[in-house]
């Protein structure tokens, strides 16, 4: 088992002491490696808050450069960044807050041929996309790999989160099976995507810690512009095209 | 009276409300008196062939209505109902 240094003993002190976390859960922290996919309106919260909770190993992947029209919402791009790939800006800054984790940035599309290589060995892998084919692409590979699953999406003020546990709770494909249509670009202000991506760490943290239970089946919905939190129950659907055939679940 | 509770992108139809109140003996029905007070969102919400549309997901009671009777789920009063088209933001460049 890995243990942890005087330094970080002193670093995750205050986290230690939440009831469930303490030296025990920091050390599966330092253990865990944690796929972040898109470093974008809820990549960058999510990897910041990885980051400072000491995830051990963070992949983040994005193909996509930094334009203006994102520094309204993608905190870790700043104005200098404007043309950088995100990936090399994210990892500049996450390296600054927390030199002590591993941090690999991928320049690369996801796609249904290359992801389940992408995320293959990890304990987590968090939802920061922008477009549903490459969540489902996401979605099936984890319930192959059975691995948990962090889904979040956003409109203006508006956030969705659910957390695919494979094979126990319905997949995202249970509660859409098909492909939706996309809007772009959508509305959105920075704070929902940061709102939800810290709720989605949580969900993480919660998952490598084993402390607390994740939405459990449960899309939980976020509507900022009324300031209200809601649950809505998702069932796992028979006759879902990734987890309801029977012969692989 | 049936609480109608809608996502951000359907509030434009229904000039910005979070909620309506509409009658139905069932979800058709409900759809079809709020196409008669809002025009458009009939067409929103359903497949041109009046059936339900994967990517709109209708929950009863927080329950979703694919996994109750769909289109002929019962309603009576005092049911709330949500209606919530996929969104897919979050990363986009």
């Amino acid at each position: 088992m890995v243990q942890l240094t005087p330094e970080e003993l002193q670093r995750y002190d205050r986290q230690m002491r939440i009831p469930g976390w303490g030296e025990e859960g920091q050390k599966k922290v330092k253990s865990a490696t944690v796929v972040v996919a898109g470093v974008g309106g809820l990549g960058c919260p999510l990897s910041i808050y990885l980051a400072a909770a000491g995830v051990g190993r963070l992949i983040l992947i994005d193909k996509d450069k930094v334009e203006l029209s994102n520094l309204n919402r993608q905190v870790l791009h700043w104005d200098k960044d404007i043309g950088r790939y995100k990936v090399d800006s994210a990892v500049e800054k996450l390296r600054q807050l927390n030199p002590a984790i591993q941090i690999k940035g991928l320049v690369v599309e996801i796609t249904e041929s290359n992801v389940k290589e992408l995320i293959s060995g990890s304990d987590v892998v968090i939802d920061g996309m922008d477009n549903f084919k490459t969540r489902f692409a996401l979605n099936r590979a984890c319930f192959e790999l059975n691995i948990p699953f962090v889904h979040a999406a956003i409109y203006g003020l508006e956030a969705r989160l659910m957390t695919v546990m494979p094979g126990k709770t319905a997949c995202l494909q249970c509660l859409l099976p098909s492909l939706p249509p996309e809007v772009k670009p959508f509305p959105v202000l920075g704070a929902t995507p940061a709102s939800v991506a810290c709720l989605q760490t949580m969900e993480a943290l919660k998952l490598i810690t084993g402390m607390g239970e994740p939405t459990n089946g449960n899309l939980v919905l976020i509507d900022g512009q009324f300031m209200r939190f809601r649950r809505l129950k998702v069932r796992r659907n028979p006759d879902c095209p990734v987890c309801g055939n029977p012969e692989r679940s | 009276m049936i609480e109608v509770h809608l996502a951000t992108p359907l509030r434009p139809l229904v000039r910005g409300a979070r909620v309506v109140n509409a009658e139905g003996k069932d979800l058709r029905e409900l759809v079809g008196n709020l196409e008669a007070d809002y025009p458009g969102f009939k067409e929103r919400v359903l497949e041109p062939d009046g059936s339900m549309r994967p990517f709109v997901n209708i929950f009863v009671n927080d329950e979703d209505a694919g996994f109750l009777k769909g289109l002929e789920t019962q309603l009576k009063d005092g049911d709330v109902v949500s209606i919530l088209p996929a969104v897919s933001g979050g990363s986009e460049s």
